[in-house]
């Protein structure tokens, strides 16, 4: 497994996963889980549904703390420090490691305001600087052109594609570090989905993307690594070329291959 | 027999269909029933006062001269009173069980609640009489004359002799009565706000607060606005709660709160099978009404609320 | 001063406030619970159950104000009950989309915002004072049109939940509409309409303001609902107002019995849904 991972060189992982468990109450969802997670590079998690991708990605910036009954063990380092630890300030957390969701959700305010909302939560910006990030994240998230003339519509009024635009660019905006995006299409048309993958690959260039998806094809055309994972346990982890050519597991290849899932 | 089962059929569907058609139109019945026989009662007030009615302050038995201005001011005022204490308790008891408390907690406390809004007034009412208007005249009152009272303007309010029972009196007691109905309603529309919805705000790294405040609320509003209204509805007419505790006074010459009054319901309560005089019975089934018109001005109010705000959000979607 | 910082005290007081709130809701809930119980318990006693309202000053029972309030309940349900579920069935099954229809779910809205001292107010103008008395069945009336839209409302409410691929497969094998109402829709919500008449039942037992200057109150015994008659309400209302000691005390465990009975309807009505809605 480690071999696959030697490509990468030099880069230090921005996200390391080290003995890592997930409850849900008593269920043990998630099981000794050990991986990484490189800097500016795709990486995504596959695996039928129930084994755990997403409940792994929703540790990453703690979003189970909303749910008494989960609870998580091990090491889950953010660069250098362990986000599991209880001290930390999850606000912050959160303003750093961005986070899209399956369905689009526009707040009940304008589109402006949408993308706003993050951002003053965490700074303090003048009138104009604050137009100029919105107008930085709209066009990063390719929906400037589309909207520029309707920022004070309600988010709600747009697209179901063009709200999940929207959302990405509200995650963006707070410029954070690692943007999650749990099955970002699966409630989209196929030209929808084809623009938001598009979207991703233009942003990895600036952010650390972790995506969990359904598709195969979704994960094999915009991932740089791919994990497949199941029943609570990672099967195999490695560079997507790789994973999907060439996997060193049985199960993945069936997986993979569609002989199974 | 094949044709004359489907005849009965088709009879009976006739029956039926009539059967329950009738009953509705009852309730139509009923309204203009309610609406025809109160201005046919209160006409020999309606008549001889008119318009002045609304204006007079006079309520006067013996002399046979009534006006309105006390009872509509007194149950007013003690409706404003109950929002101003329910509203924010309801929206912060509405926070705590949607958002904060454990979840062994939820269950009883949520029944506690509607338990609470079962309760029926007559028990508030002479539970605040006997046991909570002495509590309060001696201790809450004189506090609040030494706090609030220094304040200018709002200050006057808030001076006199505490006696217990009075207009303040009553809107509290009428507060603690409507706080279920509103924090329920309040819960209920909180609680189906989409979870994915509030994990977005989360994820953003706004704080429980943040997330209530600027995104729950305004998704709810609707819900919220529904609830304030039933709530207010509520207070408006309640009678029990309101008459044990107002100090039924018909005479009102001070801007205090501490003072006795008069709200509609409890002149109606304590007048009304004693009044003596035709003029008075036809007063006060002009201030019942009165009652019924503002109590439906408040419904007709949040319905059109409620559907503007639907369509904002239909154009919206 | 630092915005995470401040936006952090900002969360901790609102739901520490929040936190007051609920005590605060909760304080006022057991203080009442609290006296009613005890001083309810204090003047619970065999007389009671046994002897009638007593003259002032005397000792005595609330015998004949029970028995009223059981009367006027059970006729006043008996009476509302087939209306409203008539109604009820008529908007959600045939007026859905009907100007009557649509009108009707209006007026129901009207009618149960409408304060109940104006309902006692229309039967004393439509009834007492055409009669020329104060009678239970005047109360009885009273109370009856405070269920009729409790009971619409939950009809309604119910019916329309019934999923339509259920009304569709007994259409689907010729049944005529009232039969597939009576026989199917209606069975299907039998358990949230008999929640919904529990709790009106519940709502007009506490009922004071409709039965003031309708039923009145009697101090003594009577079946005639012809005469004005005693009920638990009005009789509390007129012992707690009064300046003597024992009817105070008697009010108190009037009130004790109300609130556990309003209380006991409504849990057996929250308790009769849920295990209905199990199966």
């Amino acid at each position: 497994m480690l071999n696959d991972t030697q490509t990468a060189e030099a880069m230090t992982p921005q996200i390391t996963v080290r003995d890592f468990n997930f409850y849900y109450g008593k269920y043990h969802a998630l099981k000794n889980i050990n991986l990484d997670v490189y800097r500016t590079k795709v990486t995504a998690f596959i695996g039928p549904s129930g084994c755990g991708k997403s409940t792994l990605l929703r540790t990453m910036n703690r979003m189970y703390d909303l749910y008494p009954d989960q609870r998580a063990e091990g090491t889950l380092l953010l660069d250098k420090t362990n986000i599991l630890d209880k001290g930390i300030d999850i606000n912050y957390l959160r303003s750093r490691v961005g986070m899209v969701f399956q369905k689009p959700t526009p707040f009940p305010m304008s589109i402006y305001d949408n993308i706003a909302f993050g951002v003053k939560l965490q700074e303090k910006l003048s009138r104009a600087e604050m137009d100029e990030r919105v107008e930085w994240a709209l066009k990063k998230a390719a929906l400037w052109g589309e909207v520029k003339d309707t920022l004070n519509q309600s988010g709600m009024s747009l697209s179901g594609g063009q709200q999940q635009r929207l959302c990405i660019a509200r995650a963006i905006a707070v410029k954070p570090e690692v943007l999650l995006l749990d099955e970002p299409t699966s409630a989209l048309d196929p030209i929808s989905t084809m623009r938001i993958e598009e979207l991703v690959t233009e942003l990895k260039d600036e952010f650390t993307i972790v995506i969990v998806t359904h598709n195969m094809q979704q994960a094999a055309r915009m991932s740089d690594y791919t994990a497949y994972m199941y029943l609570g346990e990672l099967i195999e982890f490695g560079v997507t070329d790789q994973i999907f050519i060439k996997p060193q597991k049985k199960q993945t290849e069936d997986y993979i291959t569609g002989r199974f899932g | 027999m094949v044709n004359s089962a489907k005849r009965s059929a088709g009879l009976g569907d006739m029956i039926f269909l009539n059967l329950t058609r009738l009953s509705a139109v009852l309730t139509l019945v009923m309204l203009l029933g309610i609406i025809v026989a109160l201005i046919y009662g209160a006409m020999p007030s309606l008549q001889k006062f008119g318009f002045s009615f609304l204006a007079s302050r006079e309520w006067n038995p013996p002399m046979d001269e009534f006006g309105a201005v006390v009872p509509i001011y007194g149950t007013l005022v003690t409706s404003l009173i109950a929002l101003i204490i329910a509203v924010p308790v309801s929206f912060g008891i509405a926070i705590f069980l949607t958002e904060l408390s454990p979840l062994w907690l939820r269950r009883p406390l949520g029944i506690a609640i509607e338990l609470l809004a079962g309760i029926p007034s007559i028990v508030y009412g002479m539970w605040g009489l006997l046991i909570f208007a002495p509590l309060f005249g001696q201790y809450i009152q004189p506090f609040l004359s030494n706090t609030l009272g220094h304040i200018p303007l709002l200050g006057r309010l808030f001076q006199g002799p505490p006696m217990g029972i009075g207009l303040l009196s009553a809107g509290v007691i009428l507060s603690i009565m409507i706080i279920p109905f509103i924090a329920s309603v309040m819960r209920d529309v909180f609680e189906v706000t989409p979870g994915i919805l509030k994990e977005s705000a989360y994820a953003v790294g706004a704080t429980t607060w943040e997330v209530v405040w600027k995104v729950v609320l305004p998704y709810t509003r609707a819900g919220v606005i529904g609830g304030i209204m039933l709530g207010l509805g509520r207070a408006l007419g309640e009678t029990m709660a309101v008459t044990f505790v107002i100090g039924n006074s018909a005479q009102l010459d001070t801007s205090s709160l501490y003072a006795a009054g008069n709200s509609i319901a409890s002149a109606l309560a304590n007048e009304f099978s004693e009044a003596a005089s035709p003029t008075h019975t036809a007063a006060l089934i002009e201030l019942g009404l009165i009652l019924f018109l503002i109590t439906f001005i408040v419904l007709v109010f949040s319905k059109l609320l409620l559907l503007k705000l639907n369509k904002q959000q239909g154009k919206e979607s | 001063m630092d915005i995470r910082f401040k936006r952090k005290l900002i969360n901790y007081f609102a739901l520490s406030m929040s936190m007051i709130a609920v005590a605060f809701g909760l304080f006022w809930l057991f203080w009442i619970l609290l006296s009613v119980f005890k001083l309810g318990l204090g003047g619970l006693n065999l007389d009671l159950f046994t002897k009638m309202t007593p003259p002032p000053g005397s000792e005595g029972g609330l015998l004949n104000a029970i028995v009223g309030s059981f009367i006027h309940v059970g006729l006043a349900t008996l009476i509302g009950t087939p209306f409203g579920v008539l109604a009820g069935v008529y908007l959600a099954e045939y007026g859905r989309y009907t100007w009557l229809g649509r009108s009707t779910l209006f007026i129901n809205d009207i009618l149960l915002s409408a304060p109940s001292i104006v309902i006692g107010l229309f039967v004393y103008a439509v009834f007492v004072a055409r009669v020329g008395h104060f009678s239970a069945l005047a109360g009885i009336f009273a109370l009856a049109l405070l269920v009729i839209p409790v009971v619409i409302r939950t009809t309604e409410n119910m019916l329309v939940l019934v999923p339509n691929n259920l009304r569709e497969a007994v259409y689907a094998l010729g049944t005529p509409k009232w039969k597939v109402i009576t026989k199917v829709t209606l069975r299907a919500s039998v358990a949230g309409i008999m929640t919904g008449i529990l709790l009106a039942v519940a709502r007009v037992s506490g009922e004071t303001a409709p039965l003031l200057f309708t039923s009145l109150s009697n101090q003594f015994w009577t079946l005639d609902l012809n005469k004005p008659m005693a009920t638990l309400p009005v009789t509390i209302f007129k012992f707690a107002m009064s300046p003597f000691e024992d009817w105070q005390r008697m009010a108190w465990a009037g009130v004790f019995l109300i609130t556990l009975g309003v209380l006991s309807l409504n849990i057996l009505a929250r308790v009769f849904f849920r295990q209905k809605h199990k199966n």
